[in-house]
């Protein structure tokens, strides 16, 4: 918590990953430091904290949002879901195992966003062409791929949930 | 690649994983966020540093006021840069192989001048970083605002202001070469082409800003340094010296680290200063620089002027080159690198390929007031390529001869090598005949030429832009240790097997996510013979591996492979041995497959691997007396044979311009380059992918734009340009084999061919697109701006 704003926090009650979490939380801290810091909820990234490198992606409500554009205080009774939640219950298994078959990723930093993305993609959309998938990921910059290794595996997750074989 | 003691190659044993596209082990956990990167450690009393820095590019400090800071909440310290400068002492960046390279001292923290704007001038530590940023605010620096040297091409203007007045002017450095007879070549040629080119200033953005967390324990006297970074060596080796710690009281933790690309392998202030303050506080300090710390701070790339000439004669043969570069590096040649590097490699790369034997090159290194430029991914490559490539594009379009044709009749032959380039870089095998068949096969070249025709007719502009390149792989001491440089160019890879039948891999090569760690368990479970899953590879721990360099300039596989490939063997040896006196059987007739000793004959298993252990580890008073196993061992290996182990590759480009907008489209990119053994090729193809993106990036959209006050206007990542998902191609690669015979396994690197060769592709097909309109772009980035400019339609 920062303590030069002790006198302006404000407690929240949320859930995140499946898990009621209570916490006094000063309101200039926004919901990835909140989850990085105070949850130990480390797999979330901070990049550019402006919104637009797309690291700290997360899910407030079922909806992919940039975590560091959003204020711990404003997910006051929101469920929230990042990276450890998404993969302990396998609801992205057969993303993160294309994605690791595939290499689509090369130091990592970006890969928790990406696939809060990606998966965001896969509910939306089952049959994304690859200019669709592109475009979707647009707002996740990755350093390391060049992207197309990404673009293969979010392609094969896809066939493979239509049951089109393929599936890494 | 040889055979080894027992008559196979690697590709030939069993169960080699050599040359299979497996998956990195260490990826899973990065999947599932359970990577460790610097900003994820917390240390009991962890204080958190901020700086301030200067908005000036150019300031004289006449104090600062540190009083209020010092009185806000949750602060532990405020330290000013001659408070510092008692702890840490300064660096000058030059070395003994760059004659006449010269710097100024430079310190953590400004002390007198800032000379840059984001030069950290004094620091805070405090319980939080918004606490730090917080009292960072109250800070008053009275700062006097000096002239500031901006523009490169003024530099050395005698009216220009002299940065450092002690070293008497801004040229940091100039290089001059003159082989053969150049001016006759240009006098007898039959085409002469001349061209400036400009390769704008980026940087590297990685999506990880630079971190350090730095933990000085006064009870044991020793300082753990975590650290987002390449060379943890070089680092433990840089912190004693101007810290004034002994080696053993040092030890650089290197975990994960997100992106690098030669960014995080040089010494910053504002990382020095927070190994300082830990010292100086006695607990543990984390600096994570923000988005605007990271564009300001981290080390920029390129920004070079080239003027070049090509002389041909009437057939398209390259008769000669001449070229004259200048480079702005910024107030400081960088620490310990230098920041002569990259000028002295466009001098050694330009017309690389080629067999001209005339050539003549200056290159000079200016000082200015901007960000510290140095070594960054590809260094010299691109701009090198650029250049060449351009100029053989214009001397095709002069002498109408097919840029594919006029590259074939110019390139040094597959059957000529070894070689030697007309700057003097030696070839030990390269492949530029194969691999530029290989491409025009890949992209079917004429079916295209013919689309691209089809499509002018009804006023569409596409162009076909190819570029040849040689890369720099597995430097050897030539790179830095010739010139003082405390930079190991050899590594050592320790391997100890288990009772279970595991075997520990400890390298000195590091991971950045290049799969380092994948191709040293490949290489090991390999050389070993167990099954990959057995291996568990250690990287990046100065306590933990043999002493070695770390990952950069493409050296993780060859060398650091290379290391892991005899260690391997050696072990196996050592094995057999133990092996052999259990089963009574000759050593040389048994082998180690798959995690069992088998009768190497026939295949056939005598006894599993986890059996050896038991008896070794746990009952080694049954095995004879006098027999004592060995189931640690270390090999090292550097390349002798030649400064460096050089690839070669031919990349190209298909994109579409809109005349009317300036936008450039890519439409298919490709790639065909040789990196000897291919180790994992998957791995290598994303390392060429992410390498294009990344010179497709520097070609058309990466700029640190300064005003002429020296002031950076697009320092946030919303403003300045990466390249993103919806506007990069698909990219195909292949490969041509050459293996190096410096080294058993092979191979050479492969990290930077990617981002070498990629801007000379982007420009040439964009100039290809555009010659039917007249028009030419000579600079990166080609931004519509650019285009437009060029087209005269702004």
């Amino acid at each position: 918590m920062d303590g030069a704003s002790m006198d302006r926090v404000r407690d929240v009650t949320l859930w995140v990953n499946g898990e009621r979490v209570s916490r006094r939380v000063a309101v200039r801290t926004h919901l990835v430091d909140f989850l990085r810091v105070e949850l130990e909820l480390t797999g979330s990234h901070l990049g550019c904290e402006q919104g637009v490198c797309g690291a700290c992606t997360v899910r407030v409500d079922g909806v992919a949002v940039r975590g560091c554009l959003m204020l711990a205080v404003q997910a006051d009774g929101a469920r929230v879901e990042t990276i450890e939640g998404l993969s302990d219950s396998g609801a992205i298994a057969d993303l993160q195992a294309a994605f690791h078959a595939r290499n689509a990723l090369q130091c990592g930093y970006c890969t928790p966003g990406m696939l809060v993305s990606a998966a965001e993609l896969l509910a939306a959309n089952p049959a994304p062409t690859r200019d669709e998938i592109r475009a979707h990921i647009s707002g996740n910059y990755c350093r390391c791929t060049g992207y197309h290794a990404i673009v293969d595996a979010i392609e094969t997750t896809a066939a493979a949930r239509r049951g089109e074989g393929g599936a890494a | 690649m040889s055979a080894d003691e027992t008559g196979l190659t690697f590709l030939d044993r069993p169960n080699s994983y050599i040359g299979r596209s497996v998956p990195r082990p260490n990826a899973r956990r990065l999947l599932q966020g359970r990577g460790i990167y610097v900003d994820d450690l917390k240390l009991p009393r962890m204080a958190h540093v901020a700086f301030l820095r200067s908005p000036y590019p150019h300031a004289r400090i006449r104090g600062i006021d540190t009083a209020a800071a010092k009185a806000a909440p949750g602060v532990f310290a405020v330290v000013t840069g001659a408070e510092m400068a008692r702890v840490c002492t300064p660096w000058v960046g030059v070395l003994g192989h760059f004659k006449g390279l010269k710097s100024a001292p430079q310190y953590p923290l400004a002390i007198d001048r800032a000379c840059w704007a984001g030069e950290a001038i004094c620091a805070v530590v405090a319980a939080s970083r918004a606490e730090a940023e917080d009292a960072v605010a109250l800070l008053a620096a009275d700062l006097e605002e000096l002239p500031a040297a901006v523009e490169m091409e003024r530099a050395l203007d005698p009216d220009e202001t002299v940065i450092h007045p002690d070293l008497g002017d801004n040229l940091a450095f100039e290089r001059l070469l003159d082989v053969g007879e150049v001016d006759a070549a240009f006098r007898d040629a039959a085409v002469v082409v001349e061209e400036t080119f400009q390769v704008g200033r980026h940087t590297g953005v990685c999506l990880e800003p630079r971190a350090i967390l730095a933990d000085w324990d006064a009870g044991e006297e020793k300082l753990t340094v975590h650290h987002s970074f390449q060379a943890p060596h070089m680092m433990q080796d840089i912190l004693c010296k101007h810290l004034g710690l002994p080696e053993a009281s040092v030890r650089v933790v290197c975990k994960d680290v997100g992106g690098s690309f030669g960014i995080k392998v040089h010494i910053y202030p504002d990382e020095m200063a927070t190994v300082a303050l830990s010292l100086m506080l006695k607990r543990p300090v984390k600096f994570v620089a923000d988005r605007l710390e990271s564009f300001t701070s981290d080390i920029h790339a390129r920004d070079h002027r080239v003027k070049g000439r090509m002389a041909f004669a009437a057939d398209g043969t390259i008769l000669a080159a001449e070229i004259d570069d200048l480079t702005g590096i910024g107030p400081y040649s960088v620490y310990p690198r230098t920041s002569a590097v990259e000028a002295n490699q466009v001098v050694n790369l330009v017309g690389g390929p080629y067999r001209h034997r005339n050539y003549r090159a200056r290159a000079r290194v200016v000082f200015q007031n901007k960000t510290p430029m140095c070594q960054y991914r590809a260094v010299g490559h691109p701009i090198a390529v650029m250049v060449t490539e351009g100029l053989v594009d214009l001397g095709a379009a002069r002498l109408d001869i097919d840029p594919v044709e006029i590259r074939r009749r110019n390139v040094i032959p597959d059957d000529a090598h070894p070689s030697t380039a007309a700057s003097g870089i030696r070839f030990e095998q390269l492949s530029h005949q194969a691999a530029l068949a290989r491409l025009v096969e890949m992209m079917d070249y004429p079916a295209l030429r013919a689309e691209q025709a089809a499509l002018r007719a009804r006023g569409i502009h596409r162009g076909i832009g190819l570029a040849t390149f040689v890369e720099i792989t597995n430097p050897s001491a030539a790179f830095y240790g010739v010139g003082g440089a405390r930079i190991s160019s050899q590594d050592g890879c320790t391997l100890r097997l288990n009772p279970q039948g595991g075997v520990v891999a400890a390298i000195g090569v590091t991971e950045q996510g290049q799969g380092t760690e994948a191709i040293v368990a490949q290489v090991v479970a390999t050389a070993v013979g167990v099954p990959m899953e057995q291996v568990r590879v250690v990287t990046g721990d100065t306590d933990a591996t043999p002493y070695g360099g770390g990952t950069w300039a493409s050296r993780g596989a060859g060398i650091g492979g290379e290391a892991a490939w005899q260690a391997g063997k050696a072990l196996r040896q050592n094995v057999l041995v133990v092996a052999g006196a259990i089963l009574q059987a000759d050593p040389a007739s048994l082998d180690l497959r798959g995690g069992r000793v088998v009768d190497a004959a026939t295949g056939t298993e005598r006894m599993p691997l986890a059996e050896l252990g038991r008896i070794a580890y746990f009952r080694p008073d049954t095995l004879p007396p006098g027999l004592q196993p060995e189931f640690v061992v270390t090999r090292h290996y550097v390349p002798k044979d030649y400064p460096f182990a050089f690839t070669n590759g031919v990349q190209a480009a298909w994109v579409e311009v809109d005349p009317d907008t300036g936008f450039v489209r890519l439409l298919r990119h490709w790639c065909v380059e040789d990196c000897g053994t291919v180790l994992n090729p998957q791995l290598v193809d994303e390392q060429i992918r992410g390498g294009i993106v990344q010179g497709i990036g520097a070609a058309l959209f990466e700029e640190c734009r300064y005003d002429r006050t020296g002031q950076f206007l697009n320092a946030t990542m919303a403003d300045y340009l990466v390249p993103m998902a919806a506007e990069m191609p698909d990219i195909a690669v292949a490969h041509v084999v050459s293996p190096t015979l410096s080294s058993e396994i092979g191979a050479k690197g492969a990290g930077e061919a990617g981002t070498a060769g990629a801007p000379a592709a982007v420009i040439n097909a964009i100039n290809d697109a555009l010659r039917p309109l007249g028009a030419r772009v000579t600079s990166q980035p080609a931004s519509p701006e650019v285009i437009l400019r060029a087209l005269g339609r702004v």
